[in-house]
């Protein structure tokens, strides 16, 4: 009896799958056919006819879709993967300066964490874009000498330049993910027992050296995952691009869907991107994940 | 008579009204044994980590090997002490991440700057005194309570401390494993170690003792020798507390 009415549920689940599954692409075909477009990416070869603000790789106008979305990439990858050394560097100072014993900067890293965590990640890039670099008045540059120079123009190092609308991203993204870093940090420092920062002190051993030798050793297995999905949260957030102007692979894909058409194909290149690019970041967590337990010799 | 510790009147308070230690004083000789008794709460191991600057406290005055220990000290400050002074927990705190030897060795090299082979020399010696140098090699997840809490008394040593203080050693550990650590005890004891003792080892405080000292509440109840704490309490809480141990 139960067995069979099991079946019948079961049967009736994918009968409704099935149809959701069938309207999707029926509408696809009746579309594709109206628009007399068809599905296919013959496109990518023609010249793109858009100019780009900055690119790692020279791209002229002229050169394909393809290669404009390349470029997106690796627009993408050069601030994702920026973004993702300056947040942990910047969470990782701001966790331990919450676990620590110094109550005045425990106390303004837990204001920062509340602070930056309480607001929506689109309005803090807007306020950096807007207020911190877009504000900044032709006289209103703040630089040292010529070797570090913060303008409307963005960051000017004496090697190189970042341009407003990356330095406005890469700010926000690293303030915005540091936030959630140091929870993650601090969650990890708090996994280790009480014990532990007891036996290292009554042995006189200094805080600094406990925290390297004892705590941090205990706390990276307990840190590694909370990490890797900040990681991807944050090569995912990447694509809030577009609001500050920055031609990242989503703002470039949207600037083709609207000069081409090429809808479907266009978000099936992202989707692909992406998934590409964050099975890249959590298999590489993984493996310091791996290195990290192997390394351990106790349980 | 050379004073390793003395504290006049150590109050704690953690909440409003609730002492954990209330007018605490105590001196503690070269080369004696005190064992601190009473039940949990009492305030026996706030007592020793205020010792070694694990814990402070509000008010009262405390002199640990000749140096004064201010009531709302700075851990930074205190680590002059802690270098003289080995401390055993009741859950041993062994570093899982680090083998028996490296456990050992950790402090000497780090704080006392002795060479590695030194403090491994040094930490073999000790861990043969213990009976476990055949486990200097191993982790302390592969050893039993008992062998990892003579572990802990052998890091506590190697930095040649000149007290030792006692957690509650033997409340974590399975019965048949309590002697093997007591005995390691005892024989520090007779080196003419200086060592607080919290525990509920009856035979212990009477064989090795010099001193008892019962709390309760956060005071002190009494201080006497073992041979009158053991067969006439002074005081009807004392002799209500050994009556309860003595039924279990």
């Amino acid at each position: 009896m139960k067995s069979s009415r099991k079946i019948f549920v079961q049967f009736v689940i994918c009968m409704i799958f099935f149809s959701v599954i069938g309207i999707l692409v029926n509408n696809l075909t009746v579309n594709l056919i109206r628009t007399g477009l068809g599905f296919n990416f013959n496109w990518l070869i023609k010249p793109a006819s858009f100019a780009l603000a900055e690119y790692p790789l020279p791209y002229s106008p002229s050169d394909s879709y393809a290669w404009a979305l390349f470029i997106g990439w690796l627009n993408s990858l050069k601030v994702i993967i920026s973004s993702l050394l300056v947040s942990t560097l910047l969470g990782t100072i701001i966790g331990f300066a919450r676990t620590g014993k110094n109550s005045l900067l425990s106390f303004l890293s837990a204001g920062y964490i509340t602070i930056i965590r309480q607001t929506p990640l689109l309005l803090q890039l807007m306020f950096w874009y807007f207020v911190g670099f877009l504000g900044l008045k032709d006289d209103m540059s703040i630089h040292i000498k010529d070797i570090f120079k913060i303008s409307n123009q963005g960051i000017e190092l004496s090697v190189f330049t970042l341009t407003s609308e990356f330095s406005a991203l890469l700010l926000g993204l690293s303030i915005f993910t540091s936030a959630y870093i140091a929870e993650v940090i601090r969650g990890g420092i708090l996994s280790v027992p009480r014990g532990q920062w007891e036996a290292f002190r009554s042995l006189g051993v200094s805080e600094r050296k406990g925290l390297i030798s004892i705590i941090i050793p205990q706390a990276l297995p307990a840190i590694i995952p909370g990490l890797t999905s900040q990681y991807l949260n944050l090569a995912k957030n990447s694509t809030l691009a577009i609001a500050v102007g920055y031609s990242d692979i989503y703002a470039i894909n949207d600037t083709i869907i609207n000069q081409t058409g090429r809808a479907i194909e266009c978000f099936m290149i992202l989707l692909t991107s992406f998934l590409v690019l964050n099975l890249l970041i959590s298999n590489s967590m993984e493996i310091i994940n791996r290195i990290i337990i192997n390394a351990r010799k106790y349980n | 008579m050379n004073p390793i510790v003395i504290a006049k009147n150590l109050t704690k308070s953690y909440t409003k009204g609730l002492r954990a230690l209330d007018n605490v004083s105590l001196t503690v000789n070269q080369g004696k044994v005190l064992v601190v008794m009473g039940p949990s709460g009492s305030g026996k191991s706030t007592l020793i980590r205020t010792f070694n600057g694990l814990e402070t406290f509000d008010r009262g005055e405390l002199n640990v090997l000749g140096i004064n220990i201010e009531p709302n000290h700075d851990e930074r400050k205190i680590q002059k002490i802690r270098r003289r002074v080995g401390m055993v927990f009741q859950q041993f705190n062994l570093f899982p991440h680090l083998s028996i030897l490296e456990n050992i060795t950790l402090a000497p090299v780090h704080v006392q700057k002795r060479s590695q082979i030194e403090a491994e020399d040094y930490g073999m010696y000790l861990l043969s005194q213990m009976g476990i140098d055949s486990h200097a090699k191993k982790y302390p997840s592969q050893l039993s309570g008992g062998e990892q809490q003579r572990v802990a008394i052998a890091r506590a040593l190697a930095l040649k401390p000149e007290l030792l203080l006692f957690d509650e050693p033997t409340s974590a550990l399975d019965p048949e494993r309590i002697n093997e650590v007591l005995d390691a005890m005892r024989r520090l004891a007779e080196q003419g170690m200086t060592m607080i003792v919290v525990t509920h080892e009856i035979g212990f405080a009477k064989d090795v003792s010099d001193q008892v000292l019962f709390m309760d509440s956060g005071k002190v109840i009494e201080t006497s020798t073992p041979e009158i704490f053991f067969s006439n309490a002074q005081h009807e809480r004392s002799r209500k507390f050994l009556n309860q141990l003595d039924k279990q």
